[in-house]
């Protein structure tokens, strides 16, 4: 699918922005770019600021330092109703007094919109979240997930220049998120609208945006693509934070030729590829994902003419929890360290399947470790 | 949302029966005797509707009657008003200094004995050196029953979802209209539902109206007191009856009205 046209300009630049309730400082002197057409997700845990920035996006929180700029022009000080944003609540906030099509005609209607026209609108935002037929319902009539289009349809409608979405599928099932996530990224990309997401969901985040902020502690601590932010984790938190990881703490030992050699107390000597920027602590972490360690029975051939090194790590299979498509392992290791692996079930029948008991060798490549400073 | 149904055993239908005795029983025999064709009160002298009519050519009685649901009607509409503009500054309000003495201070009328509000009052009125008549008893009840508005207003508000302000504000109104367009139709069923409160309230009150009114002016319920001193007419009997009439209508109205809001826009927390 081709990507959507971003441009290079940032339509919404937040400098230095900071906000404190009492003595809980909500976001710190926080930074971003984003550019017009994006779509961008905010990721973190509860209480990490992602909601409080959004907020202060949508102008319902007024930032105490710092600017917000929109297509140039500070609106950090501006009231929500004279912004060219809009928001979708998590729980949707439907007027409960007003049917749906009122629902998603009450922005027309303030800004004063002509009635043919909110009529042409309402219909044509009814068409693109598919909810013809239920233009008559109260919110209460509705299910889950028709409440949520009814919801998108009315954020919409008034095509604004950036979309807030604050957690928009938290409320429906799996099934139905999945469905969903779809359909969103598929309605941003034809309205080449600039999406801002705030989710406590990486998977959501990873499947729908196109880059992902992270945040801790009202910090933004790394801003990637879904890809960078799994494979190149900016440190250890945002390593453990997105994604499963086996972590490893070590000395480096020797650097050449671009590879580190980390000795490492629960799995003894690991050959690691040197990423950039390189690391410059002695007490480093080597990262490894679960679907990056495999299991054989005995160890692999022999490198020799190989050209990357691999790490081998000998141990008893302790538990295997098949999932569907994956098997993921947890393997013991003569340290009493423990590596997950998880394998794709790639053939119907068991046949690479291993047993809790069996003896196997985990190993994993140079180039698929990661190392993080601690 | 199956209810557990209790079964009623015969231990149970006695304690109801008797119970509801108790509570009504009184008031039954009251509607009953009020339809008593005999001038005496304890005695049943067979049905009749003699005494409605005595009371609607009593002009006394009518003047009286008029005045207490002209007091309780303006007294009611003043403090509905008044009542939700403070359950609205207590609910959506900014926090300012001296909310919780604010806050308290409004609910004082509810604890404080009637006398103590009346003869204040009085105290009031006399050092105003006001005129008392129509509008001392009208203000007199507004200030006891605008708490019971705001209490009444006040729940509903917090039950309120506060983000449904906030998508209105998000879709274009300033925070005036989005409190008109969106707030209030969710809140009009708690602001009738304390309207009429109030309305039963101040057309039941005796302590406060007689400290408050002057000769000339009397209320309702102080005619039928000073009446019944001298001896219970059944006439009274009759006037009894229709104010129950009245009042068990608009508690119906009301409790309909306050189902009625309860049933939309609960914030979507589970409760």
């Amino acid at each position: 699918m081709p990507e959507p046209a971003v441009s290079d300009i940032p339509l919404l630049r937040i400098e230095g922005v900071a906000k404190s309730f009492g003595n809980f400082r909500a976001v710190d002197k926080l930074s971003l770019d984003i550019r017009a057409g994006e779509f961008f997700a905010l990721l973190g845990p509860s209480g990490c600021g992602k909601t409080t920035l959004l907020r202060m996006l949508a102008g319902f929180e007024t930032p105490d330092e710092g600017r917000i700029l929109l297509g140039g022009n500070d609106i950090a000080q501006v009231l929500p109703h004279a912004r060219p944003v809009n928001m979708m609540f998590q729980n949707y906030a439907l007027f409960p007094h007003l049917s749906v099509r009122d629902n998603i005609a009450f922005g027309l209607k303030r800004a004063g919109m002509a009635r043919k026209d909110i009529a042409t609108r309402v219909a044509e935002m009814v068409a693109l979240v598919k909810l013809e037929g239920l233009e008559k319902r109260k919110p209460d009539q509705l299910s889950g997930g028709q409440r949520q289009r009814v919801a998108l349809a009315r954020s919409l409608a008034r095509r604004p220049q950036v979309l807030l979405l604050d957690e928009p599928l938290a409320a429906l099932d799996k099934k139905l998120r999945e469905s969903t996530q779809g359909e969103l990224m598929e309605l941003q990309r034809r309205l080449g609208m600039t999406f801002i997401i705030v989710t406590h969901d990486q998977e959501e985040a990873m499947t729908m945006a196109g880059r992902i902020g992270v945040m801790d502690a009202g910090r933004l601590v790394q801003v990637a693509t879904p890809r960078n932010l799994y494979e190149a984790p900016a440190s250890r938190w945002i390593a453990e934070f997105v994604g499963d990881i086996n972590l490893f703490n070590g000395q480096v030992a020797a650097r050449e030729n671009g590879r580190l050699t980390v000795s490492t107390s629960e799995a003894g000597t690991l050959a690691v590829s040197e990423l950039w920027p390189p690391v410059t602590k002695q007490v480093v972490s080597v990262a490894i994902r679960p679907e990056k360690v495999k299991l054989s029975r005995r160890a692999p051939a022999s490198d020799a003419g190989a050209p990357q090194a691999i790490n081998r790590l000998e141990g008893v299979v302790i538990d295997a929890n098949y999932l569907g498509g994956v098997t993921s392992y947890r393997v013991k290791l003569e340290t009493g360290a423990v590596v997950r692996a998880s394998m794709a079930n790639t053939a119907r029948l068991d046949v690479d399947a291993y047993l809790a008991g069996q003896r196997v060798v985990a190993w994993f490549t140079a180039d698929d470790c990661l190392v993080l400073e601690q | 949302m199956a209810r557990t149904v209790t079964r009623l055993t015969r231990f149970n239908m006695t304690s109801l029966a008797l119970g509801l005795a108790f509570l009504y029983l009184p008031i039954v025999i009251l509607v009953i005797y009020s339809f008593n064709a005999s001038r005496l009160v304890t005695v049943w002298g067979g049905w009749s509707l003699r005494w409605y009519h005595e009371f609607f050519n009593d002009r006394a009685m009518l003047e009286a009657a008029w005045m207490s649901l002209s007091v309780a009607a303006v007294s009611a509409t003043l403090a509905t008003l008044l009542g939700t503009l403070a359950a609205v500054g207590l609910a959506r309000g900014e926090r300012f200094r001296g909310r919780a003495l604010f806050s308290g201070m409004l609910y004082s009328p509810l604890v404080m004995p009637e006398v103590i509000s009346g003869l204040s009052l009085l105290l009031l009125f006399v050092a105003l050196n006001a005129e008392r008549g129509f509008w001392t008893v009208t203000i007199a009840h507004t200030t006891l029953t605008m708490c019971f508005v705001t209490v009444v207003v006040q729940s509903r508000l917090s039950a309120l979802d506060r983000s449904l302000e906030e998508a209105a504000m998000d879709l274009g109104c300033d925070p005036v209209r989005a409190f008109l367009m969106v707030t209030l139709p969710l809140i009009v069923p708690a602001i009738v539902a304390g309207w009429m409160l109030a309305f039963t309230l101040s057309l039941d009150d005796v302590v406060i109206a007689s400290f408050t009114t002057g000769p000339g002016s009397a209320t309702l319920p102080i005619r039928i007191y000073s009446e019944v001193r001298l001896g219970v007419k059944p006439e009274i009997n009759a006037i009894c009856t229709l104010v129950i009439a009245l009042i068990a209508v608009i508690i119906v109205v009301a409790s309909f009205a306050s189902k009625l809001s309860s049933s939309q826009g609960e914030s979507a927390a589970p409760l």
